[in-house]
Order: C-alpha cells, then structure tokens, then sequence
C-alpha cells in the first residue's frame, strides 16, 4: 500500500477508543494514523471501512479529542523494527522501549524508538559477492549478548537477489548499509541492520515446517515426565484465577532449553512483569552461564495500559519470535493471558456493533486463536539449518468454567492441554496440573517416541504409561473408598489410591519456590519416576488400611526430603537407603 | 459550582433517555465534564455536532432547554496537604462543612505507571490477624479484596487492618456505603486518633448509584499526590467494589450497550483492572496499597464481578463464618496472596512457608475427615486427631480477632503440630523440625 501522498482525513466521531474518520483519499484496512490531538499524536489502526468513513481503534486513551482534528494516513501497518539491540528490552505492546519514557507515568503519544542507534556492533559477514539470496537468507552476523544475531536479507523483498557486495568485518550502527544486493533487473539494493515487519502477517522466509519430533526439557516434572511439549510445539494452560498459571509460565521460561525467551504479558498485571525485570537480572541461565535478563526481551501491555495495545501485543511478541528464529535460534514464546487478548476483541467488536457470536466474542474468534497458534513450529531455513517457536499461552476462563469460547477455541489450536484444577491449587498440590485431564498430543507422535527411547530410555515410554495408569486408577479407587468407606472396600484398594498419591507428592508436585526443586534434568525425572515404580510393583505387605496409609505418608515424606536435595548428593543418597530399609520392612 | 468567561452554554437538548442527554454542540472535548441544570455530566459520545453526556445523578426532571455548560476538562481533584483529616463526596466536594481545599488541580483517572519505574513490593505490612499474616502476608504495593457475603463483617476486619498496617495516610473510597457505616468508619478513625490520616471520598446509599463511579479515581487521585509527590506509604481502602460494578452496569445499560456475563459490560475487567492497577511500590519509597471489598451472592465467586475481580487482584481474602468454633475466620484454602513469597521466609522466619503448608494441609485433611463423618463412616485414629486439630487451629490462629505477632503464630502452629501429629505426619523439611519440634 507504499502511495506517493499520504492520505489524510478529519475526525468525525468518537466512542471511548473507536474513532471515525472521514478520509479524502484511499486507506487500507489494518493501516495505521496518527490523529493529530493537541500536542500528541495518537496512534491508531483501521478496523474497519465504510465508504469515506475509516473506523479506527486508537491505541491510546481518547480523552479531550474533538471533532474536525486531523489525521494522517501512514500507508503501512502495524509493524515491528528488527534488528540488534531487541535483547533484555522492555517493550510495550507497540513496541516502544519503555526505559527511554521519560517520567513515572506514561504519557500518551509518547513513541519511543525500539532500537538504539547509536551503539556499535561488531560485524563478521556470511555472505559473499555473487552469493544467490532470498528473504531471510544470512548475510552477516553479530553478537546480541554473545548470541549470534544473524544479518538477514530484508523478509518483505520477494524473488531472489544476487549479492554485489559485502562489508568487509568491523564495527558499525545499525543503520549502516552493511550489504549491497541486486534484483532480477540490476536494481541494487542496499540492506542495514534494520528492517520492518507488518506484525499480523506471518514470516515464512523458511524452506519447510516439519511437525515437531523433539522434546522441549523445562524441568517441570509434570510437563516433561507425563505430557512432554516439543521445541517448535504449542501448548495452552486453562486455569481459574490463582491456580498458578503465571508461577508455572515463569518457571517454564526460567527453566525451559530455550535459546532466547520472549514473555508478552498481554493485560495481566503490572507486578508480575516487574517481578522479571527484577528476578531475571540475577537468576543465570544453567546452561550458558548468563543472567536470564540476556536472552530475554519483555512485551509488558498490562492490564491497565490501553487495550487496544492488548492485541498488538502479542503480535509484537510473534513477529520477533519469528526474527530469531530465522537466525537459527529456539525462541520460547509465552503469552499471559490470551483471554485477555481476546477480551480486547470483544470490546472492540461489540462497539463495532458486530453481530456477537458465543458470550459475545466475535465470531470469528477461533480462527483468529487458530491463526495465531500456528505461527509458532520447527523450521528448517534455506541453508539447512533449523529454528522453533515453543508457543505456551495461558487462558483465564470466565468463571473458571473450560467450556467457555477462547478455552474452546484454544483447545483446537495447541497441541499440548495444561489443565490447571481449582481442587488442587485450594489443597495447594502445585503446579496444580490435572495429570488426568491434561495431555500432550506429541506423545502420539512416533518421531517424538522414537526420540524419547534413543535419548530417555528404552523403558521410558511404558513408564509414561504406566504412571498415567497408576494416577488413574488410585482416583477410582478414591471414588470408591469415598462411597463405601474405608471399611466397606478391600485393603487393595487403599493400595491403589496411596500408589497414586505416591506419584502426586513426588513426581506431580513440585515447589516452584525452592531453589533445587524448581527444576528437576531429565535424568533425574526418569531416576525417580522408575524408583516410584519399583515401589509401585513391589509386593508390599499390610495388615489393615491404616497400616497403608501409615507407609505411604512416611515414604513420601522421605521422597520430598530427596526432592528438596541435590541430585545423588550425600544428604540424598543417605535418604535413599533409609528408604529401601523401610521398603525391606514390608516386603517379603 | 465553577462558572468561568469563554464557557459555551447550550439550551437544546435533542434526546433524554433515563442516564444519558444528547444535544448538538460543537468544539467539545470527549469525556468532557459539563454542567446540566446544575448536575454533573461527562461527555461519553461524539457524533459530528451530536454530543452525548451521562448525567451522574439520572436525568430525572431535566427539561429539553434546560441550561447546558461545558466546563473544557475532564473531572479533577485539587491536591495538597489539605486532604487530610477530610470528607468528600464523590465529586471531590467536602461535605464535612470545612472549606474548599486549596492546591494543584490534576485530572482523576490519569494514566498508568510505567512499568519499569516501579519497584518489586518487598515490606511486609503486619495486621497481627493470623489468616492474614501466617497464611495470606500481605506486601505495600499489593491489590487484594476481601471477599465477604454481605453479613460478614468485612467493615470492621478492614478498619483494624488499616489502622495497624502502619501506613502514612489511609484513604478511604466509600460506594453505596450505608450511612451506618459511613459513621462506623469515621468513629473508629477518630477513637484510633487518625483521622488527620485519613482522607475520605464517600458515596452513600442516600446518593445516586453512578456517582459511585468516580469515587475510586477520586481517591486513587489523592493516593498518588500522597505516594507520588511525598513518598508516603498510602493504604487505600475500597468498600464495596460489587457496588461499583453495579453502577458500571447500570450504565452500560441504559446505553445499549451489549451485555457479557452476568449483565456486567465486556469492558468490566479493564473497568477493574485500570483502578486496581493504581497500586504501586515505587523506587523512591512512596506506595500505594489498596485493600478493598467484593461482596458476594452466597458465596458465588464465579459470578463475574469477583471472578474478574480475582483475575487482576493479587489474590483474595474469603471471610467465612466458622460453626465447629462460631466466629468469623480467613478461610485457608479459598484465600491467597499471591505476593507472600516475596516476604515470607525472607522477612519472616525462615520456617514460615513450610510451616504455614503443612498447617494448611492438616486443615484439608480435616475437612475430608468432616465429610467422611457426615457420610456415616467409621472415622481413624488419624481422622480424629484432624478434627481436633482443626478446632484449635481455627480458634487460635485463623479466627480474626487474633492479634499477635508473626513469630508467636509460627510457635502457636508448632505446638498444635506437636500436640495433635507425628513429625511424618507434618512432613517439614528437616531442618526446621529438628530446630522447632521439641518445646523451647
Ligand atoms: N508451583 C507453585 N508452587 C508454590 N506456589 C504456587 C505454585 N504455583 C502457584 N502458586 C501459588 O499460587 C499463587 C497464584 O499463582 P499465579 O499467580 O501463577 O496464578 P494465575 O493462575 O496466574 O492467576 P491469574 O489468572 O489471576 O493471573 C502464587 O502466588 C503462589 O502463591
Ligand atoms: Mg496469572
């Protein structure tokens, strides 16, 4: 939509933060206008066209605007600025960098720049003249906090490009033209740092998107052991509010084998995102040895910053997931809440006067969910190599009731269900997951199986299994006892429900608060799950159902003294054979 | 009321309808403030020359000509010093026959804190009520509603809150507060010899409902003159929030607005969210804690007005009446705050998160213990034992009218472990039993 002359129009209407615009030349849908209020600009984008009317949803609060005010018509949309610099940024919904802000409240109008132009970066090329490139193809690379941050060919050029030149290996702005390219009719092209993305539409500068076939570790036992997610795969948590959504999310992005973390905090609270700015500056990453803050990047549009911003937000957070992942890297993308988002929706919708479909969503609400969901994947790139986006967003159902439209909707786009229960946050068995009701489809996926024997264990899957048998069977037999009493069933059943209750407090729960439990390797998922199975299987001894519950309570009592404890460390082990004394006792 | 030179006045009103006017006027600002025959109005609908204002008080008696002015801002509060030890009613306006108050004047509903300049909440505010501070810590800078049917004495539980919580100025947002409790509020403060701390916005049940409106603005407004320009620690208490809502709804209404869950309006999270949000830790010391109430249905929290409250505030304390003790508790399991971890353990004893599990488990234990008894089932020896913790527990620590320091909960929390359990039973982690099981 590039046009020689702006259009431009005037204000003719204004209900809360839909405005109309009457225009004098053309306009598309989705563009973006700055109204020309006092001595702010506030931004907008069109929803919506009838005739010379362009509805615009303003991302800002609309307070004191008039009619007649100006508009100017920008010719693009909402688009994000790619480029170096994007790490250990917190940006608003928009974008904006909100260190740059000046003051303590924000002010309207107020855009700042996402990058900063003036700091140098140490260039090495990758490409050289004559090379053949495409969108997303690498050029060059520097280093964002030691990450190697790859220079692409622009994702908005379309067809192939012949490289003329590049520059030669030293340090430059952002800005500078760091490569010359050609098109098909010799048009030279030169390319910087910097380029623009509209956030709506999905990047798909990559070669193929197989389905995901490796597990993504994140070191939450009830994710990894019994409902894997993939790197590249999707996955949603439904839960009541106060259930642990936002605990079990931050976890995930503190713990989870990811390259780089982005976290847009769409319409939650404010808290909460302080709570990263301050904690990930300190916390290092296990892996590299870095603090967390470095491969972080922040979209805060909190609950009280303009909902219109709400939706952008999590576009914002998609386009640059879709950036690194074109480098090559494993982007962990998280999104709280996306009910929020689709909240912002139905606001915006019902102003519209739309015909509202269920508890008055658009209609077209699980398209837009299902749209946005299958941004994220595995990709191998042009050159060969591979990147993911691991999409987890969460879900605040009305009511806490799952039959509600964006939970629905979610439940056809993402693969992987995290269902947190009222029941179990109230008896505060965190991360309080449904291990009954949840499941990851992954686990279906022979190349995630076959994935799991080689790298896990042989045994591994039938663990899986098993433990998922065990879990179920001891809430039947819970049922039972809770309907006949403890005397009126056979002491087998007390058997049963303690075995799942065995699995409950040591694989299931886990404290997200303590340092060692937080997050458990693989290793030591499967070190532990196979010794609650061997118990599960041993042929245990008991005269009465007291005697039952008696055991069991010291034996998860003595596993939770191993959970709080290094790994195979003195204090460990020396639980551990306390353990096998007490398991002899019964056995015989 | 103000009259000033260069104000437009019109006398055409076009349309009526019970909440809103309409008339043409050119030049007008959106949520503009205007005065109708001497009531309050806000610009809420712009169309061409058509302008649409919600009359505060209802439109009941206005004539088609009668006198309209447009004031050019949107509504304000003066601030300064002057607040304190004061009566407004929801315009700002003292109704405690003192004079006006002199000072800057600021636009109520002002835009967010920007997230980066504020700070991670970190004091722990003591109450001495165990169902909050063993169980529930509470955190400057914290939002949290009490959570209470309507027969619960919520009132009283938030004054003594307030009144200990140490702050530097309490401000008070009154909607649809009976006249009763208008005067409960006033007398406690006053027999606490607070009340220069106080600053009070009060819409009573005499006033119309969609005044209620602008009292948390009004005194979130005055918060933020507190915490922001003098770095006070700011304790705002909000009573009844389910009321506010109720206007909030009446006005969507009468607009023809489409109506999500509950008759509520689709924006009522955001509605929510932009004055709970106003509760702050910045940098420099000042805060703002807001406390508040939700009133409930029979102890419905999945109605729309708690359930979204409970989405944006940082957790909840449910008050329930206990019958095995007969007094009003801090109900264990359906109360959280979710800001606990960052004191607790840390400015506490370092016992405290354990501690306080456990104890709560046990109370869960208990009341499956309950249910078993009332099914007619044979209880166990441990079942026994639960039930006669759980009295003890109820009465020593949840009940609200506990007021002992944090450390004696701990202690009282161990002793009833001792008493009733073995340490397998518990299930604390080492340390801390080997440190606290045996009496001092
Ligand atoms: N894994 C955990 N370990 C210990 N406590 C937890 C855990 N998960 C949640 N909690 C407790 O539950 C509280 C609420 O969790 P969280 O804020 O994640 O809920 P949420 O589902 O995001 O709620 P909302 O929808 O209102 O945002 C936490 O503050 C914490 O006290
Ligand atoms: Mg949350």
């Amino acid at each position: 939509m590039e046009r020689k002359n702006k259009t431009t129009g005037k204000v003719a209407g204004i209900i809360a933060n839909l405005v109309t615009v009457e225009v004098d030349g053309p306009v598309a849908q989705n563009e973006i206008c700055f109204i020309q209020h006092q001595e702010s600009d506030l931004m907008a984008e069109v929803i919506k066209i009838i005739g010379n009317s362009a509805y615009v949803q303003v991302f800002e609060s609309t307070r004191g605007l008039k009619v007649g005010t100006n508009v100017v018509f920008e010719g693009h949309m909402l688009e994000v600025t790619l480029g170096p610099g994007i790490l250990s940024k917190n940006y608003d919904g928009l974008q904006n960098d909100l260190d740059k802000m000046k003051g303590v409240f924000l002010k309207r109008g107020d855009y700042t720049d996402p990058l900063d132009r003036d700091k140098i970066w140490s260039f090495t090329p990758i490409a050289k003249a004559g090379d053949e490139v495409a969108a997303g193809d690498w050029l060059g690379e520097v280093h964002e906090n030691g990450m190697p941050h790859k220079i692409m060919v622009p994702f908005k050029l379309e067809g192939s490009y012949k490289v003329k030149r590049v520059v030669a290996a030293g340090d430059y702005k952002v800005d500078d033209t760091i490569a010359i390219i050609e098109d098909k009719e010799g048009q030279e092209l030169p390319v910087t740092m910097v380029q623009k993305w509209p956030v709506k539409m999905a990047v798909r500068a990559y070669k193929e998107k197989p389905r995901p076939f490796k597990p993504l570790e994140t070191g939450v036992r009830c994710i990894d052991t019994l409902n894997p997610i993939t790197e590249g795969g999707t996955g949603f948590i439904p839960g009541p509010f106060g259930t642990g959504k936002t605990v079990l999310q931050h976890a995930i992005s503190k713990q989870a084998e990811a390259d780089i973390v982005i976290i847009a905090a769409c319409g939650e609270r404010a808290n909460e995102v302080v709570e990263i700015f301050s904690e990930f500056p300190e916390l290092e990453d296990p892996r590299t040895g870095k603090k967390l803050i470095e491969r972080t990047t922040i979209i805060a549009n909190t609950s009280n910053m303009p909902v219109a911003a709400r939706e952008a937000s999590v576009y914002t957070a998609m386009a640059l997931g879709e950036y690194y992942r074109s480098m090559g890297l494993r982007v962990l993308l998280m999104a709280d809440s996306t009910s929020r988002w689709a909240q912002a929706l139905r606001e915006m919708s019902n102003r519209l006067e739309e015909l509202p479909g269920p508890d008055a969503f658009p209609m077209d609400l699980s398209a837009i969910v299902s749209n946005f969901y299958s941004r994220a994947g595995y990709v191998y790139l042009n050159n060969g190599s591979t990147g993911s986006i691991t999409f987890i967003g969460t879900v605040s159902p009305a009511g806490g009731n799952l039959k509600e439209p964006v939970t629905e909707s979610t439940r056809k786009a993402a693969r992987c269900f995290y269902g947190l229960s009222q029941a179990r946050a109230d008896s505060k068995r965190y991360p309080a997951i449904d291990a009954i009701d949840s499941y990851s489809k992954y686990l279906e996926y022979p190349e995630v199986q076959e994935y799991l024997v080689s790298n896990v264990g042989e045994a591994w899957l039938g663990n899986v299994l098993d433990a998922k048998d065990i879990l179920l069977r001891g809430k039947e037999a819970q049922e039972q006892i809770n309907i006949l009493g403890d005397d009126g069933v056979p002491i087998d059943f007390h058997m049963r429900f303690w075995k799942s209750e065995l699995i409950d407090f040591v694989i299931l729960q886990q404290d997200a608060f303590d340092k060692i439990d937080a997050s458990t390797p693989m290793e030591r998922q499967e070190y532990m799950l196979s010794k609650i199975l061997d118990i599960a299987h041993a042929k245990l001894k008991f005269d009465n159902f007291d005697e039952v519950q008696n055991f069991f309570k010291q034996l998860i009592n003595q596993f939770k003294q191993m959970n709080y404890s290094e790994f195979k460390s003195e204090k460990f082990n020396n639980y551990e054979v306390e353990l096998s004394d007490m398991l002899k006792e019964r056995m015989n | 009321m103000e009259t000033q030179a260069f104000q437009k006045v019109y006398t055409k009103i076009t349309n009526i309808t019970k909440a809103t006017i309409q008339l043409k006027a050119q030049g007008i600002g959106n949520e503009e403030m205007a005065i109708v025959n001497g009531r309050l109005g806000q610009v809420v609908k712009i169309f061409g020359d058509d302008v649409t204002l919600q009359i505060f008080s209802g439109t009941e008696g206005i004539p088609t000509n009668a006198e309209v002015v447009f004031l050019g801002r949107p509504p304000q509060l003066k601030v300064s010093d002057q607040l304190a030890g004061r009566f407004f009613n929801a315009y700002g306006q003292p109704i405690d026959g003192g004079p006006e108050v002199e000072g800057e004047t600021r636009d109520i509903g002002s835009p967010s804190v920007n997230p980066v300049r504020r700070k991670q909440p970190s004091q722990l505010i003591a109450t001495g009520i165990a169902g909050i501070d063993l169980n529930n810590s509470l955190v400057t800078g914290q939002k949290i509603p009490f959570f209470a049917d309507p027969d619960q004495p919520y009132n009283q539980v938030m004054a003594n809150v307030a009144l200990r919580a140490e702050a530097d100025k309490i401000i008070l947002g009154g909607m649809g507060l009976s006249n009763d409790d208008y005067l409960f509020f006033k007398n406690v403060f006053d027999n606490a010899g607070a009340l220069d701390r106080i600053v009070s916005f009060v819409n009573t049940t005499d006033n119309p409902p969609v005044e209620r409106l602008l009292v948390p603005d009004m005194a979130l407004t005055a918060a933020e003159y507190f915490a922001v320009d003098k770095n006070e620690k700011v304790l705002v208490l909000l009573t009844d929030m389910t009321l506010f809502a109720d206007a909030l709804s009446i006005v969507s209404n009468r607009m023809d607005q489409i109506p999500s869950k509950d008759s509520m309006p689709g924006s009522l999270y955001s509605d929510l969210a932009r004055i709970y949000e106003k509760a702050v830790q910045f940098p420099e010391g000042g805060s703002i804690t807001i406390i508040a109430v939700t009133t409930l249905s029979g102890g419905d929290i999945t109605h729309a007005i708690p359930d979204n409250t409970g989405y944006i505030t940082e957790g909840q304390l449910f008050l329930r009446r206990d019958t095995e003790i007969g007094k009003v508790i801090v109900d264990p399991f359906r109360s959280l705050s979710r800001l606990k971890q960052l004191v607790i353990g840390k400015q506490t004893r370092t016992d405290h998160p354990q501690v306080m599990n456990a104890a709560v488990r046990l109370f869960a234990d208990a009341a499956n213990a309950r249910t078993k008894m009332e099914n007619g089932f044979d209880l166990s020896d441990y079942d026994e034992r639960t039930l006669e913790y759980a009295k003890a527990y109820s009465d020593k620590l949840l009940a609200i009218d506990v007021n002992v320091d944090t450390e004696a909960m701990l202690d009282i929390s161990w002793g009833l472990f001792r008493n009733f359990f073995s340490k397998a039973e518990v299930g604390i982690k080492q340390e801390f039993v080997e440190k606290y099981w045996e009496e001092k």
